[in-house]
């Protein structure tokens, strides 16, 4: 028994099975990230002043995650072009180079980018301890410009143990560049390179400190929405991955010589879904990056 | 083709016997792990049928506790007692950990207040994800769908098998929540956050095998499978329709099934967006819901705060109210195969139905604050859900009003299926019209959260759409079968549940409207205006005969569930069409074998031309070619027929 | 290159069409080269402060929250270029037929809505 329109495609509607199937699923994925990111927005549009941060997140890594992402776009699609036009070695190329990018795109993210946020340290000052530290925080010269105040000093932790230990009474922090200088105009605006914690430390009293955590989901909302949107982007990445790793393997050429039209089929339903994937990276890279 | 082989009671009335098909299958593949859409459809029949006699036995529990509050319950009492006298020895393996565990909404054989919240909340879950939507969509849908459009099956076989199993696999965890420590879930169906954000956290909490964890795992299946099936109804419908059989030509069963596959496949995901939140609060220390400064037990949470509460009413209403109109418009559509059948007349306005119910899945995206009308929202946006809310209530009532106008001067044959569709239409417009005091924000401020809310959904998923299955199940059983169910019975299982299901509901329409809150768990007696007499009896006391007509509701079902199994080896034998339809489903053999159809059917006409002027039969099949005599006569008259 | 052997039915057809398909390989080159350039644009537009520019340009005070929503406007107005040229050339729907569109049209009113319903509740309480 033959399941018509699969291959061939429908005369009223122009259209074969699988492509309306894969842009049915596309709609519900715009809805599920639309959820996610109308999040963000009630998230950020509750936020406290202060409370919603920025610059906290390494913008040429991101940058070039997000090249990555693109240039695999382009290889997915010049992929199906090879076997639309049936050159089957370029498609198998192509292929690679897709899956070796998505490869990376995922190995950058959960092999640097968020190890590094969980050895990154932010502490949040009680309300009142505010103007103690304002040698770190500058925030008198912030609220006389209409700026948002800092309420939060994050670097290095040199004192982990002070976590456990309730004898120790204050934290070591190695501070973050921007607590080092805070009335330094320049420091306003996030800076495009990433500067490591340096080595000027702080000592932060215990009792000043509101909450102290590294920058997991679990330290702020913006962290939280952080995690869980590129989380569940990366989950995308990763079936887009094994889906593509499946059409490249030797299984892949079988159903080419048998019918490389419906192969042709299939990369470009699943080359659309990756296409999608990229397509909610290109919102993300700016809403969390640079804004 | 020959009548089915040695039939498992489980499922797969299917005719292979006299098939010599080239990939001939294990049982395990025709069976169990089938890829067929009637396999499926009847496999999803069969477990969603089950949840919703587990769903009504826990409801059966709780009228006990809202009847009889603080009393040791029959059954539950003595078994407990069994096993409190049996406790396991320090360190030792308990045999019994299974019962004692699935027991814990009781103490003593009485039922705590946490276990009545997780009765009500799991009630609620289980009635709507795990039965109705399952049998009305997903078991309908899968089984009657491609025969009434001619198709061999869906377009996407594996994916629809995949759909079944991410049910079943949600079902499972669901099922699995009512035995870890603290029981299954027990913030509501609506899951309402801080408190599900929160719930049995404390010494000893694990953040996976606690239920309410477990309810947010098992709805991202249940969710999964609705999406692929959403996604494989729409395709089929779209390319898989015989020649002839052009969209004005769709049984309304099929218009019906189209629209509930999309709102399922775009208003389930921004709920899976906050599952995936409220799982990432639970487990891993977000503040998605959570505010700062919250205080539990005494001392401040340490959590980042920055949440909102809100933002998850949002979320979840966004798929809360398009999911009640995928709770009803399968039972239309059922409706309106049952209604023109049995009275031997199209359905009057065809065109206002297809085009009222592509109204209402449209607007019920835009209607979900209505159920958020105490949140405090401004007068803005509430007049806009105002305004929303009311207007999608026009094309519900020009689904009813076609349908009772149908019944007009129609030859009403009251076999089973009709004696339950007949019931369907008033039920509904009670519990239609009794929503309207609910759409006004001012008259819900006083009416939210109580039992007229209840009384209100309700009585359009209770008498409606369960009625609206019902009568699909006695209607299409021939054709998955071969056999009849017994007329007989059927009618015992209808007049108990029509009569026990308003004396239940009915009188909670007056409980509401005295005020009495829909999750207290003692039964409303200590508010003192339940002390008020309505109708001789007072608030609290209404509780009893309520209780009383559920369980008998309960015995009803009975019958029901003796008379599914039995008539599959031993009721009637009847031919391809015993009840004289016109729809393509008819023509293919009965069961029909894989592949569906003997000759690829093609469509002539519309799909109810009953009792055409000048025909001997009083139905004409929609696969009967149009003859030049009829073409002339019909193009006479234009508003015979489409 | 050892290409597998071509099976297409008419090879005078099938030559005809893989042309056409080649000729868009070079569109679909210059669409990526143009979304690159495209995201290093985004980047470097987020370090402008348009807040100040355009105090500077019109002799206005734009404070910095009004500032800082200039530049997530700009921002997503490049991402939404971006976004529809991955749509209408990767995704081929600027040739695609009319259902994918009506599918897509009423997804993205029901997301609009989830959007601006939702900030209209927050917008719009009884008291803030």
């Amino acid at each position: 028994m033959e399941i018509p329109y699969t291959i061939s495609t429908r005369p009223d509607t122009g259209l074969w099975n699988a492509k309306i199937g894969i842009w049915l699923f596309l709609a519900s994925e715009v809805m599920l990230f639309g959820g996610l990111f109308s999040a963000y927005v009630f998230l950020r549009l509750d936020a406290q002043p202060g409370e919603w941060p920025h610059g906290l997140l390494n913008v040429p890594v991101g940058t070039m995650n997000t090249a990555i992402l693109i240039m695999s776009s382009v290889t997915v699609v010049l992929a199906w072009a090879a076997l639309k036009m049936r050159r089957y070695r370029a498609y198998w190329w192509y292929m690679l180079a897709t899956i070796l990018c998505g490869v990376t795109f995922l190995f950058v993210k959960l092999y640097y980018e968020w190890p590094q946020k969980f050895e990154h340290y932010g502490i949040f000052l009680k309300p009142a301890a505010l103007e103690k530290y304002e040698q770190y925080l500058g925030n008198s010269r912030r609220t006389e410009k209409g700026m948002e105040p800092r309420i939060e000093i994050s670097g290095h932790l040199h004192n982990p143990e002070a976590l456990k230990d309730p004898n120790i009474k204050e934290y070591e922090i190695g501070l973050d560049p921007v607590y080092v200088d805070p009335n330094n105009p320049a420091n306003d605006r996030p800076h495009f390179l990433y500067v490591p914690p340096t080595d000027h430390v702080a000592t932060i009293e215990k009792e000043d400190v509101q909450r102290i955590d590294t920058f997991g989901p679990w330290h702020s909302a913006y962290f939280a929405s952080y995690f869980t949107i590129t989380g569940l982007h990366g989950a995308h990445v990763l079936g887009g991955v094994i889906v593509f790793v499946y059409m490249w393997l030797p299984v892949s050429k079988r159903l080419y010589q048998r019918n490389p039209e419906h192969l042709a089929n299939r990369v470009e339903v699943c080359g659309l879904f990756w296409h999608f994937v990229d397509l909610v990276w290109i919102f993300v890279f700016p809403l969390f990056y640079l804004l | 083709m020959d009548a089915s082989t040695s039939i498992d009671t489980h499922h797969d009335p299917h005719a292979h016997a006299g098939e010599h098909e080239h990939h001939e299958l294990g049982w395990w593949r025709k069976y169990i792990f089938s890829t067929d859409h009637k396999v499926i459809g009847i496999q999803y029949g069969i477990c969603g049928l089950i949840f919703l006699f587990f769903g009504f036995c826990l409801m059966m529990l709780m009228r006990w506790q809202l009847a009889y509050p603080g009393q040791v319950l029959p059954v539950i009492g003595p078994i407990q007692s069994f096993l409190d006298q049996h406790q396991p020895a320090a360190g030792h393996f308990d045999p019994w950990f299974l019962p004692r565990a699935f027991l814990s909404p009781f103490t003593k054989g009485v039922m705590t207040s946490e276990g009545y919240n997780s009765l009500g909340a799991m009630h609620g879950t289980i009635m709507i994800f795990l039965g109705v939507v399952p049998v009305a969509f997903a078991a309908f849908g899968n089984f009657v769908v491609p025969l009434q459009i001619g198709a061999p099956d869906m377009t996407f076989p594996k994916v629809n098998a995949a759909s079944f199993w991410a049910f079943g696999v949600g079902g499972v965890i669901m099922l699995t929540s009512f035995f870890v420590p603290g029981g299954a879930a027990k913030g509501g169906w609506t899951s309402y956050t801080p408190l599900s954000d929160i719930s049995d956290k404390g010494p000893g909490f694990h953040p996976f095998l606690n239920g309410q964890t477990l309810w947010l795992l098992g709805f991202i299946f249940l969710i999964t499978s609705s999406l692929l099936g959403a996604i494989n109804f729409i395709t089929t419908i779209i390319q898989l329709r015989a020649k002839g059989l052009t969209w004005m030509r769709l049984p309304f069963f099929v218009w019906a099934q189209f629209v509930t596959a999309f709102l399922l496949l775009l208003a389930f995901p921004p709920l899976e967006a906050a599952i995936v939140m409220q799982l990432m609060d639970r487990t891993a220390a977000t503040s998605f819901f959570l505010p700062a400064g919250m205080i539990v037990n005494g001392a401040p949470l340490h959590i980042s705060g920055g949440g909102s509460p809100l933002l998850w009413q949002h979320l979840f209403w966004f798929l809360g109210h398009p999911e009640v109109y995928v709770l009803i418009l399968p039972a239309f559509g059922i409706v309106a195969e049952i209604l023109a059948n049995n009275s031997r007349k199209p359905l009057w306005g065809y065109k206002s139905l297809v085009f009222s119910v592509l109204v209402i899945g449209f607007l019920s995206f835009i209607v979900w604050a209505h159920h958020m009308w105490l949140t405090g929202m401004g007068s803005t946006v509430s007049a806009f859900f105002q305004t929303t809310t009311l207007l999608i209530s026009i094309p519900s009532v020009i689904i009813l009003s076609a349908f009772f106008i149908s019944l007009w001067g129609g030859s009403i044959r009251f076999n089973v299926p009709m004696l339950w569709v007949t019931a369907f239409l008033p039920m509904f417009g009670i519990g239609g019209l009794t929503g309207i005091p609910l759409a006004f924000n001012s008259a819900d401020l006083y009416l939210h959260d109580t039992y007229y809310v209840i009384a209100h959904f309700h009585y359009i998923v209770a008498p409606g759409t369960i009625f609206g299955l019902f009568a699909g199940v006695y209607y299409w059983y021939p054709k998955a079968t071969g056999r009849m169910m017994n007329e007989f019975w059927g009618k015992v299982h209808f007049w108990p549940s029509l009569i026990c299901m308003n004396v239940i509901f009915l009188p909670m329409f007056l409980q509401g409207m005295l005020g009495m809150h829909r999750r207290w768990y003692d039964g409303g007696q200590g508010w003192t205006l339940s002390g008020e007499h309505i109708w001789g009896l007072t608030g609290f006391q209404w509780n009893t005969p309520i209780s009383w007509a559920a369980w008998i509701m309960g015995l009803a079902q009975i019958p029901f569930i003796i008379n599914f199994f039995w008539s599959i080896k031993h009721g009637k034998k009847v031919n391809d069409n015993p009840w004289e339809a016109t729809t393509l489903e008819w023509t293919a053999p009965s069961p029909p074998p894989h592949g569906n159809f003997v000759v690829t059917p093609v469509a002539y006409r519309g799909p109810y031309e009953y009792s055409l002027p000048g025909r001997e039969k009083d139905f004409t099949m929609q696969n009967e070619p149009v003859e030049s005599a009829e073409r002339s006569r019909r193009a006479a008259e234009p508003m015979l027929v489409h | 290159m050892n290409n597998p052997p071509d099976i297409a039915q008419d090879p005078a057809e099938h030559e005809e069409y893989a042309h056409g398909v080649h000729q868009h390989v070079s569109r679909y080159l210059i669409v990526g080269a143009v979304l690159l350039f495209f995201t290093l644009l985004t980047v470097a537009l987020s370090y402008v402060d348009f807040g100040g520019f355009f105090s500077w340009l019109f002799h206005v005070h734009i404070s910095p929250k009004a500032g800082g929503k200039l530049n997530i406007t700009v921002a997503l107005i490049v991402a939404a270029f971006k976004v529809s040229l991955v749509a209408l050339i990767f995704m081929h729907l600027a040739a695609e037929k009319r259902l994918i569109y009506r599918v897509l049209i009423f997804t993205g009113f029901f997301v609009l809505a989830l959007f601006w319903l939702t900030y209209l509740a927050w917008y719009n309480p009884i008291v803030r």
